[in-house]
């Protein structure tokens, strides 16, 4: 079988030809040294992919071209800015909180990548299958507020304490919702692993298959982790126009980039647990019995399925960036406590309704 | 010692620097905000950062020299400013001017007011977060700063106008080009419409923030459509004409609210005004001179003279007093933009920073103008 197809073929044969050589610790060992290089690698790719997408989309929405310059049509212009923010000089406000100031950053970075871990890319391509899966996706990706809270008060800097308090109530309240619109879908699966919630959208999508419930949860799955991960018309935590760059205000180079870097992250990460629960992982698309139009979207790799569905829902949320007005605190928060979490309790109960009674496809 | 404690726990207020250098104050305002967690306690506007003292650089210029000297006040309405110092050197020679100059200026002077509410209309939107609109206003505000290119050299600062009427005549494609960005805008307009008008954010963000009554608009001496979104039927181009104002038809924009919504809608129909007003004017053109020629060196009689024009942000008036020499004895300027900055305290009190940065915006502060 093609090695596009089902990864555990390839991941099998490492493993089998580790067991060979070394014993069974030093093959855990070296495996995990693998899957961390492989994340790290994934992360440097998703920054300078995503960081240039962004450009270019944003060009393109404002009528320019957006880089050019650097390689052809600009392709080269991440690579550039990544070696000018190597090259800058660390600043740090003297009042500062040394310690914290400089944990802030990483404490993003490890959530950020807790998260990723987890993810099923393709078939036989996930690091961590657990039990729990979305549960834990859930929590660990709302652990970044953590860092942001350090990089507000470490800064001492007003603007900066500023971004991270509106950045704090927004993570914590649109958390809520993120977690009960994916629920709605744990209620047709039965299950919180993702691979599982993968594998029973074989037939059909959830998006599909769930009826309007399942449609009215993505569109506020869609909402809240656009707000979970600090975009516009949600960046109130950076806010440019009111807090200059609200929590990352002091920070430089390279620190400066792992914020920068995190953020993209976290838009690939709930783009990713979208694509997974909403519309079908790496699952390609299958119309009930047409046969033929079936096997010729099966002809397509899984992985291309998984980033293809990802790349549509980080265009959607570049397209809100891009367009919509910023919300003030309070109508942000207005939005998230009473429009969008009574409409996802009920919807959930709807949910459960219609799974109860099977109707359902 | 306890005392102290215990009070300064009480004490929730800080303070907060808002400028020089920000990116929503346009310009270097210095802004000292009171704040209450998110809320805005007291404003307090520190000015003088680019201070060039202006009215004293004028008493030691000729009359022609400090026309110039406008352009950098309020450099969005430059033409208009210039207009202003013109018409009060003309009304102490008692020149009259050629009706083919007060027609030309008339025209270019809604064009500035129209590059103007359109730059505003971009920093409107990027201010609440759109960062979008700020470039689709350049790209429109673009074809009218090259028609003053092709007119007079200049695309932003154009000192155009001279005492006795315009500096050169209107270049041959003046009157094509200026027809074509009608036709052009009036297509984009509706899309600004789409875009913010019609948003159901922007709207949230704008409706009844800032409110700003009829008497405290008047009190505080707010004028041009900040004070005409309040219901203070102000327009100087109505109620004092000046140039060829008296014999086009168009409406003053008057709205009741007096909250940001209307101050916006204010500036997008006036839009729509200052394109009515250019459409009378541009086929006709009277014929004639550019200028009634003026001594080398012009001594105004002995004597003071006030003119008062309408810029994009209100009322623009100059004061000159003259001993009869070639330069004025003194010059004062009243810029809309002070005025209009002494409002601010009154309209954010109590509101949150968000709000503070939508007001800003809608009263469409240029800060060279407020000091001058």
């Amino acid at each position: 079988m093609n090695a596009l197809y089902d990864f555990s073929y390839l991941t099998g044969s490492i493993h089998e030809w580790l067991s060979e050589r070394v014993s069974p610790h030093a093959v855990t060992i070296v495996e995990m040294i693998l899957v961390g290089i492989s994340f790290m690698l994934l992360f440097a790719i998703l920054g300078i992919v995503l960081v240039y997408a962004e450009r270019k989309v944003s060009a393109f929405f404002q009528q320019r071209l957006g880089p050019m310059r650097v390689g052809k049509w600009g392709t080269a212009q991440t690579i550039a800015d990544v070696i000018k923010l190597l090259l800058k000089e660390p600043l740090m406000n003297k009042e500062a909180d040394k310690f914290l100031f400089n944990l802030a950053p990483f404490v993003i970075m490890i959530a950020a990548f807790m998260a990723i871990a987890a993810l099923p890319f393709a078939k036989g391509l996930q690091a961590l299958d657990f039990d729990i899966g979305i549960l834990y996706v859930a929590a660990v990706s709302s652990l970044g507020v953590i860092g942001i809270l350090l990089a507000g008060w470490s800064s001492n800097n007003k603007y900066s304490l500023i971004g991270a308090m509106r950045s704090g109530a927004q993570i914590l309240s649109y958390e809520l919702s993120v977690a009960l619109s994916l629920l709605t879908i744990v209620v047709l699966t039965g299950s919180l692993q993702l691979s599982v919630i993968v594998e029973s959208q074989a037939d059909g999508w959830w998006i599909f298959k769930g009826h309007i419930p399942a449609f009215i949860a993505f569109i506020i799955f869609l909402i809240a982790s656009t707000a979970e991960t600090n975009r516009g018309p949600f960046d109130i935590a950076e806010a440019e126009s009111e807090l200059t760059a609200g929590f990352h205000t002091e920070y430089s180079g390279l620190k400066f980039a792992f914020f920068f870097l995190a953020e993209f992250a976290n838009m690939f990460i709930v783009s990713a647990i979208g694509a997974t629960v909403f519309l079908g992982g790496w699952m390609p698309l299958h119309i009930g019995s047409w046969e033929g139009f079936n096997a010729v979207m099966d002809f397509i790799p899984p992985i291309f399925w998984f980033f293809g569905k990802v790349s549509f829902l980080i265009f959607m949320m570049m397209w809100f960036r891009w367009t919509f007005p910023r919300l003030r605190i309070d109508q942000l928060l207005t939005l998230e406590w009473k429009y969008l979490l009574p409409i996802n309790l009920v919807n959930i109960v709807v949910m459960a309704f219609l799974g109860l009674m099977g109707w359902h496809f | 010692m306890e005392e102290i404690i215990t009070k300064e726990l009480e004490s929730q207020e800080y303070f907060i620097n808002m400028g020089p250098q920000h990116p929503s104050t346009h310009g270097v305002l210095r802004l000292v905000l009171s704040l209450d967690g998110e809320i805005i306690r007291n404003v307090e506007p520190h000015i003088g950062y680019i201070h060039r003292s202006i009215e004293k650089m004028c008493e030691h210029d000729s009359y022609q020299q400090i026309v110039h000297l406008t352009d950098r006040m309020d450099y969005l309405s430059c033409h208009i400013n210039n207009e202003a110092v013109c018409l009060a050197v003309e009304m102490g020679l008692q020149l009259e001017v050629p009706e083919r100059v007060k027609v030309i200026r008339t025209i270019i002077g809604e064009l500035t007011r129209l590059s103007s509410h359109q730059l505003w209309w971009g920093v409107m939107g990027m201010d609440l977060g759109a960062i979008t609109t700020f470039l689709y206003g350049f790209r429109d505000r673009e074809m009218i700063t090259d028609i003053f290119e092709e007119t007079c050299g200049a695309r932003l600062t154009m000192n155009y106008n001279v005492p006795g009427g315009l500096m050169f005549d209107i270049h041959p494609n003046f009157q094509k080009r200026t027809k074509d960005f009608i036709a052009h805008f009036k297509k984009k307009l509706p899309e600004y419409d789409d875009l913010l008008s019609n948003n159901v954010i922007f709207r949230n963000r704008t409706i009844g923030i800032g409110k700003l009554s009829k008497e405290d608009a008047i009190s505080y001496g707010v004028t041009g459509p900040s004070a005409r979104a309040s219901g203070f039927s102000c327009d100087v181009r109505k109620h004092y004409p000046y140039s060829a104002y008296d014999k086009v038809q168009f409406k003053e924009v008057l709205r009741s609210e007096g909250d940001c919504y209307a101050r916006y809608e204010c500036r997008i129909d006036e839009m729509w005004e200052s394109l009515s007003i250019i459409e009378q004017l541009i086929d006709n053109i009277p014929e004639g001179p550019f200028k009634t020629p003026t001594k080398a060196v012009i001594k105004l009689p002995k004597g003071e003279w006030y003119q008062k024009v309408e810029t994009a942000r209100g009322e623009f008036g100059v004061y000159i007093i003259s001993e009869g020499q070639k330069n004025p004895y003194r010059v004062k300027f009243r810029s809309p933009g002070f005025s209009n900055l002494s409002a601010l305290n009154h309209m954010a009190k109590d509101s949150k920073i968000a709000d503070l940065v939508a007001i800003m915006s809608t009263l469409d502060l240029v800060i060279p103008d407020i000091d001058r």
